[in-house]
């Protein structure tokens, strides 16, 4: 009798804990907003629901910026914050894409421009914008190239917010001075002689972060470009320039050096910590994208004295470029609220209102330069005048499967120690394969 | 007759619709999906640019023996899931055989041990990314540091930074967690023999050492059984654990993970519900023999 009870007791506890172990499994975030409005068409909608993942910083302080400026064009409308907290959207993504696929979009949801889009457009989930470009007069007043880039099929299916540099070499001028280091290497065969100097004064040349994969496969992407050349680069994402080739041989091997000068531990790092040793004198170079500035100001560091910068070493001239944009879903409640945002997104004043506190330069070629500080009064005049190609890690010449996969090659590769330069070029050119399907 | 009938009728009928709405919530959300994620799996729903998706039969099944990130997640998984067995059961057992005896402050240490359970894998996954510091020798932190400090240096390595160990520093942290919970569990188990059975034994004159080994390990049988059961399956499962650890990242990679980056990162249903159905299968073969086994001996009790 008593054994049964126990088992009886020990059976129950089984269930229960399955139970637990269930639901906490399937809570895959499926945050239901539901409003009881229709689409009617309406002028002004009651409400705007904007889907971000500009939780934090900066990020978020820009984002208010555009809804102040939004709220007081549109004082009738709501403006409902859905931000979803997690670099580059690691969480947000998941989310929008379960929402889109129930049919129940935010009315505009962000999204790097470019490939990224891909799988949306392909998926018929996003409104073709190209009637809002000639009403507003954006197709003249945004870099052909960007528009070029944006145009699938002779279709724009977002509006750029604000353009971020990748290539950029930061460091912290007093290290750079002990380690006798005087000009930014503008090549990589003096980017290595610099690692060099810094190796000599005992601290690691290059700061590196391994969490989640993609900040090194954000240093691959620079050194692929570096070694290849710009045209190279672009032709390995229309498929003239072979991924296992010799060229890319060279560009694993360079990049196998690079991260030799690395610090140690980089695998427990995120990019604000790694980014931290640089500023804080404990590793020489970082390559990260123009965030890592507004990252820094906000951290009150001083541009020119605690941290300064220069285009990544074998990139001069280049602008290696990625873009926030807003679209506008397919059956989004409030279609004529997310017309009114994507026109404020848009617009010179909206773009003012975002960039500075973002840390990035504007989309557009007119903005008001006085209110930028000295980094981004110079990536203004070089996004003007450099060769312009996009970034692969953050979304503007791979989709998010090409993407996905080129984090986890990028992964495997450094996890292994940086040994296996051949599986290396076998995984990307899988990525590559991947984002096609 | 008639009247007995009918009454015996309508509380059998009363008692159903008690529960008609538990199970017609069970079978459209749990059973009805699981046969929808099987679908999904046998088409070839392979991006988001598939609006009309085939039936493929097990192609995607066939594809992910291929498929080396795949192979990778469960050769994690089944590392995990072996160092993560073992240690907690070893490691709740013996505190179970150390509280055993009802020493004194017993209610105290039972309830220390079994905290660790309330936290939840997120909030510890991050405590412990900490705890894992790859660094060694003088920049070292967490346990790492620890070990230099009790003169145990030569213990401190990368944790789950290496490729061939990360498997098993993710178990770690687990069994810190679960012991308390085995230990539970064991507890439960020795208090459930009868203490006659001990008297009976010392009354035969067999030593202390001889009643654990013949008379009460032998009882503790079908606990052994449920505490493999209960970690086989949580093992299983681990996601929140290694998300709060280590991100996405590669080399930590497990068939869960994998599952949420083929779904949700790469837009690759097909591969994400083929994933999840082969997850599915891995507990079921774990969990079916065990209910079979529960009620086999429910009915031979009765």
């Amino acid at each position: 009798m008593r054994k049964s009870t126990y088992k009886f007791v020990a059976g129950l506890f089984a269930i229960a804990l399955l139970a637990a172990g269930c639901s906490s499994s399937s809570d895959s975030a499926s945050e239901e907003t539901a409003t009881e409005e229709s689409a009617a068409p309406a002028a002004a909608d009651p409400e705007l629901e904007i889907f971000t993942w500009w939780a934090a910083g900066g990020e978020a302080a820009g984002l208010a910026g555009l809804e102040a400026e939004f709220t007081a064009n549109n004082p009738d409308t709501k403006y409902i914050n859905a931000a979803i907290s997690g670099g580059a959207g690691v969480n947000a993504k998941a989310v929008l894409q379960s929402r889109l696929d129930a049919n129940d979009p935010p009315d505009s949801f962000q999204a790097h421009a470019g490939m990224e889009l891909d799988g949306y457009v392909k998926g018929g989930q996003l409104e073709d914008l190209t009637f809002l470009y000639k009403e507003q007069g954006w197709d003249t007043i945004f870099p052909a190239d960007l528009i070029k880039t944006l145009t699938v099929d002779g279709k724009i299916y977002s509006v750029p917010v604000n353009i971020h540099r990748a290539n950029v070499l930061w460091w912290n001028p007093a290290t750079a001075e002990k380690a006798g280091i005087t000009a930014a290497p503008a090549t990589l065969d003096e980017f290595f002689a610099a690692l060099d100097k810094f190796k000599k004064i005992g601290i690691p040349g290059l700061a590196l972060a391994g969490k989640g994969d993609w900040a090194i496969a954000h240093l691959l992407d620079w050194m692929i470009l570096a070694t290849l050349g710009p045209d190279k680069f672009e032709g390995l994402y229309n498929g003239s320039t072979s991924w296992t080739g010799p060229e890319m041989e060279e560009a694993i091997k360079n990049f196998q050096k690079a991260l030799s000068y690395g610090n140690k531990g980089a695998g427990n790092l995120d990019w604000p910590d790694a980014g931290k040793l640089v500023t804080s004198g404990k590793a020489g170079f970082f390559i990260m994208g123009d965030w890592a500035s507004a990252q820094w100001q906000a951290d009150g560091l001083k541009l020119g004295t605690d941290y300064t910068w220069a285009p990544a070493p074998g990139t001069v001239g280049v602008y290696q470029w990625l873009s926030d944009s807003f679209t506008l879903p397919v059956g989004a409640k409030h279609r004529n609220a997310g017309i009114a945002w994507l026109t404020v997104s848009g617009s010179k004043a909206g773009q003012d209102a975002f960039n500075p506190k973002k840390g990035s330069i504007p989309a557009r070629t007119d903005a008001d330069t006085a209110l930028y500080d000295d980094y981004l009064k110079a990536a203004m005049e070089q996004w003007k005048t450099d060769r312009l190609v996009g970034s692969t890690v953050h979304g503007v010449t791979g989709n998010n499967a090409l993407m996905a996969a080129y984090n986890a090659a990028v992964g495997k590769y450094f996890s292994g120690g940086a040994k296996d330069n051949k599986g290396l070029a076998a995984d990307l050119a899988a990525a590559y394969e991947a984002g096609k399907a | 007759m008639a009247l007995q009938t009918s009454k015996r009728f309508s509380t059998w009928i009363g008692g159903f619709l008690l529960v008609v709405p538990s199970i017609a919530a069970v079978t459209v959300f749990v059973y009805g999906m699981i046969v929808w994620t099987i679908k999904i799996s046998m088409t070839d729903r392979i991006s988001a640019s598939v609006k009309e998706p085939k039936f493929v039969g097990f192609q995607n099944y066939t594809n992910l023996l291929s498929d080396t990130r795949f192979t990778h997640a469960f050769e994690n998984l089944v590392k995990f899931t072996f160092v993560f067995i073992v240690g907690t059961t070893i490691a709740g057992f013996i505190m179970a055989l150390l509280l055993e005896k009802g020493i004194k402050g017993e209610g105290f240490f039972r309830s220390f041990y079994l905290y660790p359970l309330a936290i939840s894998f997120i909030a510890m996954g991050t405590v412990w990314n900490w705890l894992l510091n790859s660094n060694v020798d003088a920049d070292a932190g967490g346990l790492n540091l620890l070990l230099q400090k009790v003169g145990l240096g030569f213990l401190q390595n990368s944790w789950y930074l290496s490729e061939n160990g990360a498997a098993y520093a993710l178990a770690l942290p687990a069994i810190w967690q679960m012991a308390g919970y085995v230990l539970a569990l064991f507890l439960a188990g020795f208090r459930g023999i009868p203490d006659d059975l001990r008297e009976a034994a010392r009354v035969d004159g067999a030593s202390e050492a001889k009643i654990y080994r013949y008379v009460l390990f032998p009882q503790l049988t079908p606990t052994l059984f449920t505490v493999l059961i209960i970690l086989g399956h949580v093992s299983m499962k681990v996601f929140d654990l290694i998300i709060g650890i280590n991100g996405k990242s590669y080399v930590t990679q497990v068939v869960a993970v994998y599952m949420w980056e083929s779904t949700f990162d790469q837009r690759n249903y097909a591969k994400g519900t083929a994933i999840a159905v082969v997850l599915l299968l891995l507990i079921a073969l774990i969990i079916i023999p065990y209910l079979r086994w529960v009620i086999k001996q429910e009915n031979e009790n009765r």
